[in-house]
């Protein structure tokens, strides 16, 4: 995209912020009323957050042009980025909530003009406010651990395939830096496709299995469709407030968001209120919502590290981050905010219900992904942003934590994944680690009270039915988060708890029968099971003989994971419930919200906020204050609607936010901050206690559970959802098949028509030729006489010619 | 204007040679230099074939020459039989060399550029 402005492209490490300062405030496009707040300079230390992934990227590059047979790229990578967790960590200590711009060079300056709007500024800059630390905080935090993990994880593959997967790691740390930490939308743009990039080439890491291919590219073509919107909404940002920096735009908008908040939104151009809208079509591509989630299930082909960290924890909370930070822009449509939060509701519950269906705990985890990032989406969309970014952080650690416990399992029982195949993985000798991290894990997803995962939850939760017009989206959460909890312990009773027993995958990659302390006993009890099994007739012994075939003989040995992994697992179990913590901490910033703890208090200093930090005058306003307090009605979640008719809840919660301090909606009656609490702990407990009868009460083998009694219950439900309410088998049907035949008519055509034309062309001298061929005998007789005969018409002319 | 060999004298006047006689010998040395290389397939044979058409335009050039007072027919002759040696000397080696291909001197053997 760079190559495409080909313009002044300065680079100047050098650069003045001086200069950059000024050029900045000479092209702000926005009106004289608005006043400016200065540029605080940011501390320069910011730029090795994106250096030093950038390192690690060029150390494991010289490593694979040096053959590096060890594990060197993977501890070589673990350093730079604990470094840049460390450099996040001071930036942290050392913020006091409000915007600087960490100057790095000029990228990109493009000058046509004097008039503002028209010149193009986009400089490696790093805008450094609360939300961007927040932000970095987790994604280099998880990325260090992650690394670490895949260090063992990966170590089957030591050589060419683990410095790739290290790079291709380094890489997109650096680009979720851009993507976080830009100052403007373009570096934001160029971080969203190196991520994509990463994404794409981590997804196909393994790429002579043709699914993972086919998974990779998936994932790209639908991430293409997002960034689409995307791209339009950055160049519209542009064409209408002459800037892509974030400061730029917030000034230039706010006249607008005064309008916005005033309800007239009548007053704001359409072009503006579709920025937005388009801003979300990239956040919805990126964070796998409903039209575009597809993708992310199948992106688990890839390693499980690379599932951990790019497709649960850190890009796919990208698109949030998109609607976070140009959460101001958001407010200038009255539409763009309700569209997310239904997209939001919608992704939840259908990817909860397909959840609930699946037997790959991979895919159920990845299915969870998506429906709690609908989770954030409705939160966004229901105006606590800061509910949103508070599950982001929760749900980074506990579903990386319950990734890699997933993965630890794939990986020791050759990548079996099925649930029905595994039980009581938790209780054997050497696994304890990961059935407490699933565990902690599942704790979390599910809600279940006090955990980290609750509290944040909770927030969205409750902040849905105080919004107005926005119950119904509160119900659907409700709804899910209570499949949620089925699901999650469904996968927690049947694998991690239980029986013990298991039935090996069918990926054999190593025989280090002697490393990873062994476990005789558990494996002895496993061979009693398995022979228990086969006497019960079940329909494995296909898998049996593929081991036999592999030489491994009649006994498969899972192996227990080693240090490495057991120690990240720890970490983040350790992470997972002290996040919970945060929740009760005070907001780091002076004079912060009282509610919420330190998560929200760091969003709320920042654009992600209602009100722009560059309007903000009493940042102590609690943003619950914000909400407005007009509708004392019975029905609580009934659609509230502005005086005008319209659909507007915005305008009704920002217009009337002036010092009301009492609650909107309610929730059956009740204060829904207040009763929430316990609704959703019930819900919750309803989950796990129908997934205790279901699937662990009674169980006697890895196969059989209750549940299946049930399943005629649900008629063709269950196996629609099994089948992922055949959404692939509809996109097939939808866009692949049309252009199926679209492309096979245009073939024909291509063949008949085209070819036709080239080939008559052709044809007319091979005709001509084919006619003329005869006379060229080849024998000198032939010649000879044809000269003779010729000769003789000439003489003959002659005499003819001559004698008259 | 076309003379015709009775308006040349021919055969009225045999005590005198004309030009018309050289001119008769030489047609008929080309005739049959043409008709012997048209019909037969011995590449010798063809050869001398056209080496008796070459002569029969060498005759009439010396004819016209001795008859105009012209020396110029007469010294292109004299190129004409150094060239024709030169020639004959190639194309009985080429014959050699296509006879060793062949073991034949049939000149229907070679029709390589038949399309």
């Amino acid at each position: 995209m760079p190559s495409a402005f080909l313009g002044v492209l300065v680079l100047n490490p050098a650069s003045s912020l001086d200069s950059m300062l000024d050029s900045m405030l000479v092209l702000a496009a926005t009106p004289a009323t608005v006043a400016k707040a200065p540029i605080i300079a940011g501390d320069p230390l910011a730029l090795l957050v994106p250096a030093l992934p950038i390192l690690g990227l060029i150390l494991c590059t010289l490593c694979a042009i040096f053959r590096v047979k060890s594990k060197l790229p993977a501890f070589l990578t673990v350093a730079c980025l604990a470094g840049a967790f460390v450099v996040t960590a001071k930036l942290f200590t050392g913020h006091d909530g409000g915007v600087s711009i960490a100057s790095g060079f000029q990228w990109m300056t493009l000058s046509w003009g004097e008039e503002p709007g028209q010149r193009f500024i986009a400089d490696f800059s790093l805008y450094l406010d609360s939300l961007t630390i927040l932000w970095m905080l987790f994604v280099t935090g998880l990325a260090t651990l992650i690394a670490l993990y895949a260090s063992e994880y990966m170590s089957h593959d030591v050589g060419l395939g683990y410095c790739r997967f290290f790079a291709a790691f380094n890489l997109f740390v650096f680009s979720m830096a851009c993507l976080v930490m830009g100052d403007n939308l373009l570096l934001l743009f160029l971080g969203w496709e190196g991520v994509g990039l990463c994404s794409y080439l981590l997804i196909g890491y393994f790429y002579k299995k043709p699914s993972a291919v086919a998974a990779a590219k998936k994932a790209f073509i639908m991430n293409r469709i997002g960034d689409v919107g995307l791209i339009l909404g950055v160049m519209l940002t542009f064409v209408h407030f002459g800037s892509i920096e974030y400061r730029e735009i917030f000034a230039a908008a706010q006249p607008y968001i005064d309008l916005a908040k005033a309800g007239k939104f009548s007053e704001i151009p359409a072009i503006v209120q579709l920025i937005p809208i388009l801003l979300a079509v990239g956040a919805f591509g990126k964070s796998a919502q409903l039209p575009l989630y597809v993708w992310l299930p199948d992106a688990m082909e890839g390693p499980t590290p690379v599932s951990a960290l790019i497709h649960a924890a850190t890009m796919v909370t990208a698109g949030v981050y998109l609607v976070a930070r140009t959460y101001p822009l958001f407010l200038l449509s009255e539409y763009a905010l309700p569209i997310v939060a239904w997209t939001g509701a919608l992704t939840a519950l259908v990817a909860a219900t397909i959840g609930m269906a699946q037997f790959d705990i991979k895919r159920i985890m990845a299915y969870s992904t998506v429906s709690q990032l609908g989770y954030m989406f409705a939160g966004l969309g229901v105006l606590t942003s800061t509910g949103a970014a508070f599950h982001v952080v929760t749900h980074a650690f506990f579903k990386a934590l319950l990734f890699l416990s997933c993965g630890a399992i794939m990986h020791g029982f050759a990548g079996q994944l099925d649930l029905r195949k595994l039980s009581g993985v938790g209780f054997m000798k050497g696994w304890g680690v990961v059935g407490l991290g699933m565990f902690v894990g599942c704790m979390n997803l599910a809600g279940f009270p006090f955990t980290a995962g609750y509290f944040s939850k909770d927030m969205i939760l409750a902040e849905a039915f105080v919004t107005p017009g926005m119950a119904p989206i509160g119900w659907i959460l409700l709804l899910t988060a209570g499949l949620t909890a089925y699901y999650t312990f469904r996968v927690f009773f049947r694998v991690v708890v239980g029986p013990m027993h298991y039935e090996p995958g069918d990926e054999l990659h190593h025989a280090e029968e002697d490393s990873h302390g062994h476990d005789h006993h558990g494996a002895s009890e496993a061979d009693a099971a398995h022979a228990a099994d086969a006497a019960h007739g079940h329909a494995h012994t296909h898998d049996d003989h593929a081991h036999h075939e592999h030489g491994h003989g009649a006994h498969f040995h899972p192996h227990a994971p080693g240090w490495a992994i057991n120690t990240v697992l720890a970490t983040l179990s350790v992470a997972s419930i002290a996040a919970a913590g945060l929740y009760f901490v005070k907001s780091p910033y002076e004079g912060g919200m009282a509610h919420g703890g330190a998560v929200p208090g760091m969003v709320e200093r920042s654009s992600a906020a209602f009100e722009t930090p560059f309007s903000h005058h009493g940042v102590g306003e609690s943003h619950e204050t914000i909400k407005e307090g007009g509708h004392e009605g019975a029905d609580g979640h009934a659609p509230a609607h502005a005086e005008g008719g319209a659909p507007s809840f915005v305008p009704t919660s920002i217009a009337k936010s002036q010092g009301e301090a009492a609650h909107a909606g309610s929730f059956l009656g009740w204060d829904p901050h207040k009763v929430m609490y316990y609704v959703s702990g019930v819900v919750g407990f309803v989950g796990i206690f129908i997934a205790f009868i279901l699937h662990y009460a009674g169980r006697r083998t890895a196969a059989t559970a209750r549940a299946d009694a049930l399943l005629p219950a649900f008629g063709p439900l269950a196996g629609w959802a099994q089948n992922k309410w055949y959404v692939d088998e509809l996109y097939d049907l939808v866009v692949r098949t049309p252009l199926w035949i679209v492309a096979n008519i245009f073939h024909l055509f291509d063949k008949i028509v085209i070819d036709g034309l080239v080939r008559l062309v052709g044809g007319i001298p091979r005709f001509i030729g084919g006619m003329v061929r005869p006379t060229q005998s080849g024998e000198l007789h032939g010649y000879a006489a044809g000269m003779a005969a010729g000769v003789a018409v000439l003489l003959f002319l002659v005499f003819m010619l001559t004698m008259r | 204007m076309m003379t015709t060999l009775a308006q040349a004298g021919f055969p009225a006047a045999m005590h005198q040679i004309t030009l018309a006689h050289y001119l008769f010998i030489s047609g008929a040395m080309f005739m049959l230099g043409l008709i012997g290389f048209l019909t037969r397939r011995n590449l010798i044979i063809m050869f001398l074939c056209t080496e008796l058409m070459f002569q029969a335009a060498g005759l009439a050039l010396v004819a016209f020459s001795r008859f105009h007072m012209n020396m110029t027919g007469q010294s292109f002759v004299i190129f004409i039989v150094t060239v024709a040696a030169a020639e004959a000397a190639m194309a009985l080696a080429l014959v050699v060399l296509l006879f060793r291909k062949r073991e034949s001197l049939d000149a229907a053997e070679w029709q390589e550029m038949k399309g």
